[in-house]
């Protein structure tokens, strides 16, 4: 306990960047490319599912909008990279002297940041009018937002269009994304721990008392959308210069509703019931190739049946503790609530 | 001016074909609070039955004037037992959990049957027997302006099928009952309304009037395949908001308001925001008159 809370800080997030770097470096280049593909959507995954559970699972409010979101951070950073990239590229190496792999990163984030950025600002155009509304109103204005978002940027030619956008600089590996996923886990963690993350909570649990005791539910309703968006950006960017192509397809409602399903599949609320059915729910898919024609509609029925079975979700709102883990001396599943990459 | 006139003709039949989705929406959301997103889903194997039983009508060889009329039947009928099924076996052990799981479990319904249907029914598009249900004639020609007999048939289906459904709501007893439990189920059951078979009454007649769209817009476009669903489900639903959610009359109202906003988009040169248009419109409803063009306030009670 005398630790003081900004060394402890430090150390989990130097722990947090050696284990993803060991991940990136040792483990993930002995992993077959396939494979290593689906653990890479995993990871973007992650990010998707534990930003969003900061909107719909802590903060009750519904929104299925979050392919949205996705779509503005993938195009905005990727329109950065793909543009501007040429330009900056040479610039970092040649006059500043960087590494190449440092340049790449370096641009990889910073167009990663703007596009995350813009999608927090969607986030917050999105929330402020819209967040007077409630419950299945919101949802369905949610809704449609994500997919006037789609729409305009089917329109825009400079982004490829109906075309799709195509040649983005493959910049995003196994260490940039599970770095980000990490990230997201500990923000998010540590954001809903606080004294002020405790007003999400309140909100979800009864607006009207929430507003009683003096916390702005405008204002927290806001930050939630502000926050879960921007880390929609992020995974977007990610998504973007891991795959190299973009076309709107990829992100319709159908995909906001993936990441629905894999935020109340893993239990409302519980940062890593998300990353557990995160990685439950891009692996089926991938497992069930075994069977081709009918993995669709097992993933389907599957899903059906978990609802009727365990309708709170894997985890409830309960959380994976590594030091509960440890206690119970059963630690197969222990890196997986902190850092999602050791698991693998 | 004649265009204009043509695409407010377009505008009816497409927007008819919204409001009888968007129908089945409403009641459901009426009496469930549930977004039943499998909705879009049972159209479309509305109008993938429409095309087996259309088909068969033409090989059986059937007078012309009962091809239609049984080609409709049928597919009716088929979506009735489909409708009921989904709610006994989806929706009805899930009454006591969150809405929300219900709302996943609905999800789950609307993936299973698309891709249940790509498995039967094979991916690719299937053609409508329209030539052979209903062959193409204009029934109103007026200089550039023309009325077709499928638009005529589409929009007198729908508004028989809509004032059939007023009168059953609101003058038979199974209509107050649906009411009733539409508007407290807990005190409709109290006085001895079965709410159960209310609520599965409620699917089924949703599931009919949605495979009635399904065969209508088998006419004009036709052009069927598993995925169909999903977008007319979607923008059904979008109609049923705007008409103010719950609220039947409303349902109609938004579904043409819809169709005809939709046509006019798309008939002036901006067809690919055609899909935007209807959300911005959604969007700018919630904000300004969230309860929908017909829906009464909803007060927050503490």
């Amino acid at each position: 306990m005398a630790i003081p809370p900004g060394a402890r800080l430090a150390v989990q997030a130097a722990a947090t960047v050696g284990v993803v770097a060991l991940w990136a470096t040792a483990i993930a280049p002995q992993i077959n490319p396939y494979y290593l593909q689906v653990v890479d959507y995993i990871g973007i995954n992650i990010v998707m599912a534990v930003s969003l559970n900061l909107i719909n699972g802590h903060t009750g409010q519904f929104s299925i909008g979050h392919a949205g979101f996705m779509a503005l951070g993938a195009y905005g950073s990727a329109a950065i990279t793909y543009y501007g990239g040429p330009h900056v590229l040479p610039w970092l190496t040649d006059a500043i002297g960087l590494p190449k792999g440092a340049a790449e990163g370096m641009l990889l984030n910073g167009a990663m940041l703007a596009g995350g950025l813009l999608a927090a600002i969607a986030g917050v155009v999105v929330g402020i009018p819209t967040l007077r509304l409630r419950g299945d109103y919101l949802a369905i204005a949610t809704l449609g937002f994500g997919e006037i978002i789609r729409v305009i940027i089917l329109n825009l030619d400079v982004v490829g269009g109906a075309r799709g956008f195509t040649d983005i600089p493959d910049l995003a590996g196994p260490f940039w994304i599970f770095l980000w996923a990490a990230i997201t886990v500990l923000v998010v963690a540590r954001l809903v721990a606080s004294t002020k993350g405790l007003a999400f909570l309140a909100v979800r649990e009864d607006e009207i008392a929430a507003e009683a005791v003096g916390i702005s539910t405008t204002r927290t309703k806001v930050t939630a959308f502000l926050i879960g968006a921007f880390f929609a950006g992020i995974g977007g960017g990610l998504f973007a210069h891991n795959v190299t192509y973009l076309h709107t397809n990829m992100f319709t409602f159908m995909k906001s509703i993936e990441f629905i399903v894999m935020v109340v599949l893993g239990g409302m609320g519980s940062i890593s019931g998300s990353v557990l059915a995160a990685i439950v729910l891009t692996t089926l898919p991938e497992a069930l190739r075994a069977i081709d024609k009918y993995r669709m509609v097992m993933y389907a029925a599957l899903l059906i049946v978990l609802m009727l079975t365990r309708p709170q979700g894997l985890m409830g709102n309960r959380e994976l503790r590594l030091s509960r883990l440890m206690a119970v001396f059963r630690g197969r599943r222990g890196g997986v609530a902190r850092a999602p990459g050791a698991a693998s | 001016m004649a265009t204009f006139i043509q695409q407010l003709l377009n505008g009816l039949a497409w927007g008819s074909v919204y409001a009888l989705i968007a129908l089945g929406y409403t009641m459901v959301y009426g009496v469930l609070k549930l977004i039943n997103f499998a909705h879009g889903e049972v159209y479309m194997m509305g109008a993938m039955t429409g095309y087996y039983v259309g088909r068969w009508t033409q090989k059986a060889d059937l007078p012309m004037a009962l091809r239609l009329p049984v080609t409709l039947l049928g597919a009716m009928a088929a979506c009735a037992v489909l409708g009921f099924a989904i709610e006994r076996l989806a929706y009805k052990p899930l009454r006591s959990a969150s809405r929300l799981s219900a709302l996943i479990t609905a999800i789950g319904v609307s993936l299973l049957l698309q891709n249940a249907g790509q498995l039967v029914f094979g991916a690719d598009p299937k053609y409508f027997p329209s030539d052979s249900l209903l062959p193409y004639s204009e029934v109103v020609s007026v200089g550039e302006v023309v009325l077709s007999n499928r638009q005529l048939v589409i929009m007198v289906t729908a508004v028989v099928l809509m004032v059939a459904l007023m009168l059953f709501v609101q003058r038979t007893r199974l209509g107050r009952a649906m009411r009733a439990v539409a508007t407290d189920k807990n005190a409709a059951q109290l006085v001895g309304i079965p709410v159960d078979r209310i609520i599965s009454l409620t699917f089924v007649i949703g599931s009919v009037l949605a495979a009635a769209a399904g065969v209508l817009v088998g006419l004009s476009n036709p052009k069927v395949e598993p995925l169909m669903g999903i977008m007319p489900g979607l923008k059904a639903f979008v109609a049923a908001v705007l008409g103010g959610i719950g609220n039947i009359a409303g349902a109609m109202l938004g579904g043409v308001l819809l169709g005809l906003v939709e046509v006019l988009v798309s008939g002036y040169g901006l067809s690919t925001y055609r899909d935007a248009v209807a959300f911005a419109l959604l969007i700018g409803f919630l904000l300004f008159r969230p309860t929908g063009l017909l829906g009464r306030p909803d007060v927050a009670k503490v």
